[in-house]
């Protein structure tokens, strides 16, 4: 059940981080002032925790969403399978946001 | 639709304490929740100590004991003591479940005993389950067929009669269907999950001839599809089956036949 509402959860969310995702792209196309505002905003501490949540849902919103598709397949519906396949969407869901913002910081260089 | 926090008349108050006698040495409090339609009151949690040595295994030996030495106003279902009628199905200890197959000491803290959740209350533990009912009478649970009656039995093979294990099993105590968010949401078109396990009982039966009669009737975004595989309903089931399994093959012969 905690699973199915925070897909929901999320859901909804990666609606907004997509809305912020176009204001970016939108400020890159509208000149560098735009461009230099939107990166300030995402690159701050507060960007960088919204996008924190973005790449987590989005990350958890990926590894549900194949444990659902198992399930429209008619598969992994005993509870003990459940269960276990849910706790691998939560790690999964920590190890692919944890290995996304490792490269990212890797492929930026600092901090 | 959803509401997060309960109506006025329905927020519930605390109640009277009912000791245990002095003597007794293994006490266990039963918080019970009470209503009484006739005194106009909002509901109670009850308070009763229940001597475990003088008391049976189960929850549901308890609030007998309780009815018949503590409280006789208690009210509650009950019938065959032994998990196949399905008349005691409440929420204990914020689960759903019979009381009659639960174990007291399966509860480490206080048993907190409520009627089962978002289901109009008739009076205390006693739930109305005529939607319920008339939900399951909607799907047509018997045999269909449009073929002449053979002169015997109708025969099936050991596999098919295989496919309905699991399925026939069910109680319909509806303790999946009243810990489903979708049901507790939506019980006025969505059919829950106890009704589709039933609804699937018989389009799985190899005997049956209106399979396809029985799939149209459930092609509805609501009556099947308001299932979002939250899996309460399995993991409520008292009796181990698996309605979610149930609906998802459901759900399968619908893109099937496509």
């Amino acid at each position: 059940m905690t699973l199915s509402i925070l897909h929901r959860v999320t859901g909804v969310g990666l609606g907004f981080g997509t809305l912020l995702m176009a204001y970016w792209l939108i400020a890159a196309a509208a000149g560098p002032d735009w461009f230099a505002t939107a990166q300030t905003f995402v690159g701050s501490i507060l960007g960088r925790l919204i996008l924190l949540g973005f790449t987590a849902s989005l990350m958890f919103h990926f590894c549900n969403g194949i444990r659902h598709l198992f399930w429209d397949a008619g598969k992994g519906f005993e509870l003990s399978t459940a269960r276990a396949s849910g706790i691998s969407v939560f790690l999964g869901t920590i190890i692919l946001t944890v290995a996304t913002w490792a490269i990212a910081y890797l492929v930026r260089g600092d901090l | 639709m959803v509401e997060f926090s309960l109506p006025r008349n329905s927020k519930v108050g605390t109640g009277k304490t009912v000791k245990a006698p002095p003597s007794a040495k293994r006490i266990k409090k039963f918080k019970v929740y009470r209503w009484n339609p006739d005194d106009g009151k909002n509901p109670e949690v009850d308070t009763y100590e229940v001597d475990l040595d003088t008391c049976g295994p189960m929850v549901l030996d308890a609030l007998i004991k309780i009815k018949n030495e503590m409280d006789p106003t208690l009210t509650f279902r009950r019938s065959c003591r032994e998990g196949v009628c399905g008349s005691c199905a409440m929420n204990i200890d914020g689960s759903n479940t019979l009381a009659c197959t639960m174990a007291i000491e399966d509860v480490k803290k206080d048993v907190k005993v409520y009627p089962l959740p978002h289901m109009e209350v008739i009076k205390d533990l006693v739930p109305d389950m005529k939607n319920f009912y008339a939900q399951y009478a909607s799907v047509k649970p018997w045999l269909q067929t449009e073929s002449e009656p053979p002169s015997r039995e109708r025969l099936q093979s050991r596999d098919e009669r295989a496919e309905l294990d699991g399925l026939w099993e069910c109680i319909l105590c509806a303790c999946c269907s009243t810990s489903c968010p979708s049901y507790w949401w939506n019980s006025d078109r969505y059919l829950g999950p106890a009704v589709l396990l039933q609804a699937y009982r018989w389009i799985a039966d190899s005997r049956d001839e209106y399979t396809g009669e029985r799939l149209d009737d459930l092609e509805d975004p609501f009556r099947l599809y308001r299932c979002h595989t939250i899996m309460n309903c399995t993991a409520a089931c008292p009796k181990g089956l698996n309605p979610a399994k149930a609906i998802a093959e459901t759900k399968k012969l619908m893109q099937e036949r496509r």
